[in-house]
């Protein structure tokens, strides 16, 4: 297996403040990778590190996706880094708001088709017979066709995290990441995105980065797991290996038993 | 869908080309009137593109139909009193005049857009007062002269000595003539933006409205879109700066000032941002109020409160007067408020409540006869 991500002794001040401290890490294809830890443990600037989105002081972060050679995403704008094939999931579910669910399937669609900027002014959106077709499709995978009409301003959490997933997923990335993907769900929801996760596990071959809290999403996904305390990677491992590792438990739970 | 647009679009060219013959029910009557109509329509509906499509409110657009209007008065002194010329080449360097404009002021959103637009708009304005006046005359405005050279011929003046009139193809455009040019490209002006809103174009530009953060995650360069529309929108007020030459060969450069900027916002949310209709709905209402308002003085006034004990006519009279003539500006800010504060979505809201109120109230009594039927 070969990575997909690799970070090198990256590390990150905010004015005196260590937040993270020589993190070396690498991400195999195809894996599910959670990392977890306390709060303010340095999850949040990593994966902000991981995506360009911040500059490390030091180190670096070398992203091999459709090249073989590895290549830096510094300063990369967004949809630059999202054309190279990541994608990313929030901790509060980012959709548009204002637009119907089949809207909001259709725009992801467009843009793995036409690129970043495209003048297509005159065709009306529903003629675009192929592109229509595909966004039916996420939208019947994730289970909201029935809802295609409804705006998606009024879905519930775990519908707008339905719907975040399939705008993922219509682009076919090579890197999902994920924060915090069940954050603020009532239990039922939590399950809904931990299956809907699973099942697109199954069906296609995309890396995944969870930055998770909720141990039992972490234990139902992960296939590897990280673990991040005070801006070190103190622990790593499977994630059987990792329940009962007493370093963990000792940064992560405060030395109770899991 | 589209052939839904299609009735709208051909309703709408219905309604605008006959209005010569029923506005006059409504005291509209005259082809001066029902021109600003068509042209301040025609600019609401491209300010809309910007404004109601993509959420970045430019207080700047009067400058492109500045530059539109220059632009067309120069195309008449230098080429012909033809207005088709006229009218492209305005709308094309308004064109570039936005893409210059839009190019630095999109870097930034929100309230920082606002106001770098409307300090382009009032640079353009100060320009044309001062060192900009061999191209625009400054103060007394752009005017036909007797020595215009019009290459393309009719140079110098006609018989009888009159200055030559704007035409189209020999056709005069004077009167309600200049009021169907104006309507004609009107009609073709709305197509084109309900053809945008449909377009795959069109739901990029609402999705930067809705949510930019997630538009950037979604692999969409939002600058090009925004740039695209900000030209656009600048291109239909250049068309529409054209068109009031057109009409009236005559460019001031109070046209380019800040408050017409506004009166262009205003128009819009009075008629309901991003919709099709509403930015032209609120151009009409603002124009026909202004002119009926601002037609009432005192004597009117005296005239319609005579019925009035007198001791409340003395003081009812002065103070309504406040409301008209030159002070109609209050009552404009006044339905302004009234709109916002009630109807944030403008008229368009208010017609949709109403068809609800209507179709809820048949649905009612439908119901209540079932009812009444089973007992």
């Amino acid at each position: 297996m070969s990575a997909i991500l690799t970070v090198e002794g990256v590390n990150k001040n905010f004015s005196g403040l260590k937040a993270l401290d020589d993190v070396n890490l690498s991400v195999e294809k195809g894996s599910v990778h959670a990392i977890i830890g306390p709060n303010g443990a340095g999850k949040s600037t990593f994966l902000n590190c991981l995506v360009g989105r911040l500059i490390p002081d030091t180190g670096t972060v070398l992203y091999y996706g459709k090249k073989p050679e590895g290549e830096t995403l510094f300063g990369l704008p967004p949809h630059a880094i999202n054309q190279k094939g990541i994608s990313r999931v929030f901790q509060t579910p980012e959709v548009f708001e204002d637009l119907s669910i089949f809207e909001n399937a259709m725009i992801p669609v467009m843009a793995h088709h036409d690129g970043s900027y495209k003048f297509n002014s005159w065709g009306g959106v529903v003629s675009r017979g192929e592109i229509v077709d595909n966004a039916e499709q996420i939208l019947e995978d994730v289970g909201l066709i029935e809802k295609r009409n409804v705006h998606s301003g009024s879905l519930s959490r775990g519908d707008k995290r339905r719907l975040e997933l399939a705008m993922c997923l219509a682009q076919d990335p090579e890197l999902l990441l994920l924060d915090e993907p069940t954050a603020g769900m009532a239990r039922a929801d939590t399950n809904n995105t931990i299956d809907l996760l699973k099942k697109i596990g199954e069906e296609r071959n995309i890396t995944k980065v969870i930055i998770e809290h909720d141990m039992h999403v972490v234990f139902s996904l992960a296939t590897r797991v990280s673990v991040l305390a005070r801006g070190h990677v103190i622990a790593e491992g499977a994630p059987e290996e990792m329940k009962g590792d007493p370093r963990v438990q000792e940064a992560y739970l405060g030395g109770a038993h899991l | 869908m589209q052939m839904k647009d299609n009735i709208l679009v051909a309703i709408f060219a219905a309604v605008i080309l006959t209005m010569p013959i029923w506005a006059g029910a409504v005291g509209a009557g005259y082809p001066d009137l029902l021109q600003k109509f068509a042209i301040f329509g025609l600019f609401a509906i491209g300010f809309n593109i910007l404004f109601g499509f993509t959420g970045y409110l430019s207080f700047g657009h009067a400058a492109f139909l500045g530059v539109g209007s220059y632009t067309a008065m120069w195309s008449f002194k230098l080429l012909s009193m033809n207005a088709l010329p006229a009218v492209i080449l305005a709308t094309l360097l308004s064109g570039i005049f936005a893409a210059a404009i839009g190019f630095v002021a999109l870097r930034r959103s929100g309230i920082y857009f606002s106001i770098l637009t409307l300090a382009f708009a009032q640079m353009c304005y100060n320009l044309a007062y001062s060192v900009l006046t061999p191209v625009t005359m400054g103060e007394t405005g752009l005017t036909l002269a007797a020595d215009d050279p019009r290459i393309f011929g009719g140079a110098g003046v006609e018989a009888g000595g009159a200055l030559p009139s704007p035409d189209f193809f020999g056709l005069s455009l004077s009167g309600y003539n200049g009021f169907y040019f104006a309507a004609i490209i009107l009609v073709i002006g709305f197509y084109i933006s309900v053809r945008l809103y449909r377009s795959s174009f069109g739901l990029m530009l609402l999705a930067v409205k809705s949510n930019q953060n997630r538009m950037n995650y979604t692999g969409l360069n939002t600058k090009p879109y925004l740039l695209s529309a900000f030209v656009i929108s600048g291109m239909y007020a250049g068309l529409a700066g054209a068109l009031m030459v057109v009409i009236d060969p005559l460019a001031g450069a109070e046209r380019m000032q800040w408050t017409a900027s506004g009166e262009v916002v205003l128009m819009t949310i009075l008629g309901g941002v991003g919709t099709l209709l509403g930015p032209f709905i609120g151009a009409v209402t603002i124009k026909y109020f202004e002119n009926i308002f601002s037609a009432f003085n005192d004597a009117v006034l005296n005239q319609i409160f005579d019925f009035l004990p007198d001791f409340i006519q003395v003081i009812w009279v002065p103070f309504a007067s406040l409301f008209v003539g030159k002070g109609w500006h209050l009552t404009l800010g006044v339905l302004f408020m009234l709109v916002v504060i009630f109807l944030p979505g403008g008229a368009m809201e208010g017609f949709r409540l109403l068809k609800e109120k209507l179709f809820k109230k048949n649905e009612d009594a439908a119901e209540t006869a079932k009812a009444g039927g089973t007992e």
